[in-house]
């Protein structure tokens, strides 16, 4: 009784925090509000209208460049390192506190650190020129085609650790009959990771692929800091384009109906990793 | 939601292996990989302290490799307390203050509210307990740009719209899907019998919780603490909706402050800020790494 009780406060605080106030941006998608929340009905208007607005689809494909890249280089990045990690290293804690501190900083730490870095006239292009290379060009930052990439640098520097940490973790609890029985076997060590121990660890990579996937659709303070969004909005995302709808250009509409977008798109992710979770326990 | 259950006990005494000396190269190859990605996670920060440390006239005519030719300190001083933000030139110690104020009473109802969740979700019969669960969840996977604006005419209709309260509301809010999880998930392993005694003995829930199972959390509360702590301090888009302007933290201060532009863009200044932010949930790190990698790690235990 007492327990159901205790539980009603965090119920009533998700019910209209969470559900209550995706619902609301919904139905405020569906209608022409502008400065404020007017609920007039105006059918699919003003989700036609983000159709037409070009920074719309660059922000949309962006998150699908940015996710897919930063999904995929963290993963093969932090796989790779657990694995070295594994292979009794000297001096092990210490590479594995330098993997990992960067999860402890902020986006915005993140963003600036690695604009500072990659910014063609202070950073690392002008120390290379300076070396005698002077026809060197690493001015991704201020492309609005290559910009987008340094925010996958930028992001697998602060997540590559995480999938180490959650990698090298499921690699130590391997049952050792396994690796014993490889070795009777004589297969080397990269055939037993890349047909076995992988293989088996496939739970875990999912994790790590749900951690990162809601580091992306979530991405919105990386930008901010690293790029703005620009050069133009060449590295814009919907959460960006939703905010700056919301609190700068005041469509608060065609913001919802974004917003409204980005939520679709996390429910489909979600149902997609539902379904590999019962692929996964149906075998 | 087994999966990391069985994959976290990471102390797990590694397997013992022989070196063949044909395998030499291979180690070599192996440190040598080990090296460049520890440069590559190294570089950054040592870069930030670097130019931190500089002249603005040394940025100007140096690279960002050189080392600083003498320890200076004065942009540490200057981003403490004289850089501009926007037209206010009082550096950003006023954020330090505003984020403990939001920081404090975040952490503390988020991990306390959430332990009574993952206690009452775990140690007692309740009906449809996995689905509230599943429910609460959802709410880590949707972005804050879905709910925000809502939550803002909501905060503001209540009268708390660009307060502490309201930013406070805001994360504890935000806090309790991941939490909960963490301590439903560290009960679960409680045995049911502790509860049974306590309640022949005519101990009622709070009582317990409060006597028998908090007692016993510590580790966990810890994780917990550390996440939260991390989570609200780096936090940059709640803060700068809810809080107001009076009310900005130093994640918050720090971005407007490398965006503020007046003549000559101090690089230094800039850095010494950057690293005074991060300062803190670094030094979280450092210093309770077993519990902050399972505090991480642990937002992964989804079913």
């Amino acid at each position: 009784m007492m327990a159901r009780f205790a539980l009603v406060p965090s119920i009533l605080l998700c019910a209209i925090g969470f559900y209550g106030a995706m619902l609301w941006t919904v139905v405020i998608s569906f209608t022409s509000s502008t400065i404020t929340p007017r609920y007039e009905f105006a059918g699919l208007a003003q989700y036609v209208r983000l159709f037409t607005m070009d920074r719309w689809h660059v922000a949309y494909t962006n998150m699908f460049v940015f996710g897919a890249l930063y999904i995929a280089c963290s993963l093969i990045f932090g796989v790779l390192l657990a694995i070295a990690l594994d292979q009794s290293i000297r001096g092990r804690n210490l590479l594995q506190t330098i993997f990992l501190y960067p999860i402890a900083l902020s986006f915005i730490v993140t963003g600036l650190a690695w604009q500072w870095l990659l910014n063609p006239t202070t950073g690392l292009q002008n120390y290379v020129r300076g070396l005698g290379f002077e026809s060197f060009a690493f001015d991704w930052l201020s492309s609005p085609d290559r910009a987008v990439y340094t925010l996958v640098i930028a992001g697998v520097w602060h997540a590559a650790g995480l999938v180490m940490a959650i990698m090298y973790a499921g690699l130590g609890s391997v049952d050792g009959e396994i690796w014993r029985a490889g070795r009777v076997d004589g297969i080397p060590r990269t055939t037993m990771y890349r047909r076995i121990i992988l293989p088996m660890l496939k739970p875990v990579i999912i994790v790590c692929v749900v951690l990162l996937s809601m580091d992306v659709i979530k991405s919105y303070e990386l930008v901010v800091a690293m790029t703005g969004g620009g050069p133009g909005y060449s590295t814009d995302l919907p959460a960006k384009f939703v905010v700056d709808n919301l609190f700068t250009r005041t469509n608060i509409g065609l913001a919802s109906a974004a917003a409204t977008l980005m939520l679709a798109s996390i429910i489909v992710l979600l149902l997609l990793f539902g379904w590999l979770q019962k692929e996964r326990v149906a075998r | 939601m087994t999966m990391l259950q069985t994959a976290i006990p990471s102390a797990v005494p590694r397997r013992a292996r022989k070196h063949r000396p044909a395998a030499a190269i291979g180690r070599l190859g192996l440190y040598g990989f080990l090296v460049l990605a520890a440069l590559f996670f190294a570089i950054p920060l040592i870069i930030m302290v670097s130019t931190s440390l500089k002249t603005v006239e040394e940025i100007r005519t140096g690279s960002i490799f050189m080392l600083p030719q003498a320890l200076d300190f004065s942009a540490w001083a200057k981003a403490w307390s004289s850089a501009c933000i926007g037209r206010q030139c009082e550096g950003i110690r006023g954020g330090l203050w505003n984020s403990i104020l939001i920081m404090v009473p975040s952490t503390a109802l988020s991990v306390l509210i959430s332990a009574l969740n993952g206690y009452a979700l775990s140690l007692w019969r309740i009906r449809h307990a996995g689905l509230l669960l599943s429910a609460l969840m959802v709410g880590a996977f949707i972005p804050y740009q879905v709910m925000i604006y809502p939550l803002v005419r909501m905060s503001s209709t209540i009268g708390i719209y660009g307060s502490i309260p309201a930013v406070v509301l805001v994360h504890v809010l935000f806090g309790l899907p991941i939490l909960t999880l963490i301590f439903r998930n560290f009960y679960s392993a409680l045995p049911e019998e502790l509860i049974k005694a306590a309640r022949v003995d005519g101990a009622g829930f709070f009582r317990i919780f409060f006597r028998i199972v908090l007692p016993m959390s510590t580790n966990v509360i810890i994780v917990a603490l550390i996440l939260s702590v991390t989570g609200v301090w780096n936090d940059y888009l709640l803060s700068l909706i809810f809080a107001g302007r009076e009310n900005l933290p130093m994640t918050v201060e720090l971005a407007s402050l490398v965006s503020t532009r007046i003549g000559v863009p101090e690089y230094n200044v800039n850095m010494a800020a950057t690293i005074i932010t991060a300062l803190p949930p670094l030094l979280l790190y450092l210093f309770s790494g077993r519990y902050f990698v399972r505090g991480i790690t642990a937002g992964a235990v989804k079913g």
